[in-house]
């Protein structure tokens, strides 16, 4: 029933996205031009028309739905394994890292550039980098110490990494923009190409978080407990902050920082749905998707021939939403 | 004895002959953290005055380089220079307060908003170094050459987009470059994005682009970002676009478009010539 629903939030979202843009395409011939492409069949469109629609507006809608869906899931997955409600995907350093790569590749590489193909690449280490700095750091203290050395280890990398991004942005003053630019999310370059980078990376994570579901909320009883219950607390942790890293280092890659979704989107399903991971993990999936697809639509229309940045739709219309969540929500769990 | 005094009073005028006009002539140690006014400096005559640009003024080759930022000035390293003037862009961070407490004088020239601002700030640093007909002749020269650009170009009703970046951001007709455009009647594609927020630079979408189908691409991310016509035409969706098809894409130096100093004159020039050829 809930999972219907969003779906149907998710479907909702997806033909928004398809069917409304700054150019006008017309429905009917948009639905067409869609099944012509997927069947391989002769497209009603004109040429420009059909390239808008099948090289600009679906790609990034897509990816939207990609992106929106990963950035939910590793936010829930964090706030579980970590039991704080305050994480998110960025919690372990993931955008810090991901930020100095990006910076490092606009500041020393700039013959590719932040269209290249080696942002994405560059960005993806970082953040992998950055997160896998975080845990050692974090195991270091001890395994007594628990969740909490290891989100002290991930603010410490973070600040360590931001440092060194801004040091290499005033060292490299002509790529502040496009950094800055990059910072703020942007689905706006979005092409099949970043839907093929993100896609196996957000598929896998999934998976491996719904397969996890059961045992996060086993762990929501706490470390000992959850011990004696019979689960590997340390590997549990392990897997699951692995499996939402590189998913979120992934989305980070194709699609700058896009703040807010990994926090909203978990909390506002468990005030409306209560806070079981069962339901929690495909809901975060599905409205998660839903939503940044929405923003995005929001993003690239509501100034249209403008864009808005797109971290700056998710919080403008996210905080307030779930301001009102939080106010009338009573099931917090 | 009374020849020493005629000495003497001989070697102080030779001295004031001399070293007067030089001394009236202005400042001997200039540190421009501009790099539109070191371009302006040495094209007016005054680069041997100048001891010290910051890190961003790459032209001329010759230009004293140094490590000075204009983004993130520091004071101490300015004085350092001990500088007679100094010429920025904008007060970051308070320096100009900061160096007027020491006594230096301090010259702001902000981002020109056209051409007739553009010119006078060249006619300014001419006035305040010494080199005022340098300067005037300069401007003059400035004029007629991109008068006679714009006048070999064809009138005809043509659009135009200005990329800044690959994610599309752009700039309006109310920008320096902008109004370079409609010297010679295009029109921009960014003014229908056009707002108070976005200060001239506003960020299309691409589909907006796309379906724009601007007749002339010009590309001033070349050297930023690493964009080049080759690049722009195997964008997704892009080959439709006329200024593709009719290999109307220019690539410039990003420094080049984003400046307002004497080589403006290069860039209307470049412009001048995609747009006489068909």
């Amino acid at each position: 029933m809930r999972l219907a629903g969003a779906a149907v939030f998710l479907a909702a979202a997806l033909l928004t996205g398809v069917l409304v843009g700054p150019v006008d395409l017309g429905a009917l011939n948009v639905v067409h031009a869609t099944f012509a492409h997927v069947f391989g069949l002769h497209s009603p469109l004109s040429g420009a028309d059909d390239a808008i629609l099948w090289q600009l507006r679906l790609p990034r809608v897509v990816l939207g739905a990609f992106v929106g869906g990963t950035l939910a899931a590793a936010g829930a997955a964090y706030q579980g394994v970590f039991r704080n409600p305050l994480a998110d995907p960025y919690l372990l350093g993931a955008a810090a890292g991901a930020g100095l790569g990006a910076t490092l590749v606009a500041a020393y590489a700039p013959g590719s550039g932040l269209a290249g193909d080696l942002l994405p690449i560059s960005a993806f280490a970082g953040a992998a980098v950055a997160v896998l700095a975080a845990y050692v750091l974090g195991r270091s203290a001890g395994a007594a110490a628990g969740p909490a050395a290891l989100i002290l280890a991930g603010v410490t990398i973070a600040a360590f990494f931001t440092a060194l991004q801004i040091f290499v942005q005033q060292q490299h003053v002509d790529t502040v923009q496009a950094v800055y630019s990059w910072l703020l999310g942007r689905l706006s370059t979005a092409g099949w190409r970043e839907v093929g980078i993100i896609a196996p990376y957000a598929i896998a994570s999934w998976l491996i978080l719904l397969g996890h579901r059961r045992l996060l909320d086993v762990l929501a009883v706490g470390d000992d407990e959850a011990a004696a219950l019979g689960v590997n607390v340390a590997r549990v942790r392990l897997l699951v902050v692995v499996a939402a890293t590189i998913a979120t280092a992934a989305a980070v890659a194709v699609s700058g920082l896009i703040a807010f979704v990994g926090i909203i989107v978990p909390h506002t399903i468990r005030l409306l749905f209560g806070g079981s991971y069962r339901m929690l993990m495909p809901l975060s999936i599905i409205v998660g998707a839903g939503f940044l697809v929405f923003a995005d639509v929001i993003a690239r229309t509501i100034m249209s021939p403008a864009e808005l940045p797109i971290g700056v739709v998710t919080a403008f219309f996210g905080a307030p939403f779930f301001a009102v969540v939080l106010r009338t929500g009573r099931r917090y769990a | 004895m009374l020849y020493r005094l005629i000495l003497v009073l001989a070697t102080v005028a030779a001295v004031v002959l001399l070293a007067g006009p030089a001394a009236a002539a202005g400042p001997r140690r200039i540190v421009s953290l501009s790099p539109t006014a070191t371009e302006s400096l040495f094209a007016i005559g005054a680069g041997k005055q100048v001891v010290a640009v910051d890190d961003q003024s790459d032209y001329p080759k010759r230009a004293p380089k140094t490590t000075l930022s204009g983004f993130t000035p520091n004071v101490e390293a300015i004085a350092a220079y001990r500088p007679d003037l100094v010429v920025v862009q904008y007060d970051s961070g308070g320096v100009v307060e900061s160096l007027r407490k020491l006594d230096i004088r301090v010259l702001v020239q902000p981002s020109a908003k056209n051409l007739a601002v553009a010119y006078a700030q060249i006619k300014q640093l001419g006035a305040i170094t010494g080199h005022k007909k340098a300067a005037a002749a300069l401007v003059i020269r400035m004029k007629h050459a991109i008068a006679k650009a714009v006048k070999s170009t064809p009138r005809k009703p043509r659009t135009v987009y200005h990329e800044l970046s690959p994610d599309y951001y752009t700039a309006t007709s109310k920008t320096f470059i902008g109004g370079i455009y409609k010297l010679f009647g295009l029109r921009n594609v960014a003014d229908a994005a056009d707002s108070s927020g976005s200060g001239g630079y506003p960020q299309l979408s691409a589909e907006y682009i796309l379906s724009s189908n601007p007749g002339l691409i010009v590309l001033a991310d070349t050297r930023c970002c690493g964009q080049s016509v080759a690049s722009v035409s195997s964008r997704a969706g892009w080959s439709n676009i006329a200024a593709v098809r009719t290999h109307s894409v220019v690539a410039v130096d990003d420094s080049v478009a984003s400046r307002w100093g004497p080589r403006v004159v290069q860039f209307v020039q470049t412009i001048a010539k995609v747009l006489r050829r068909r």
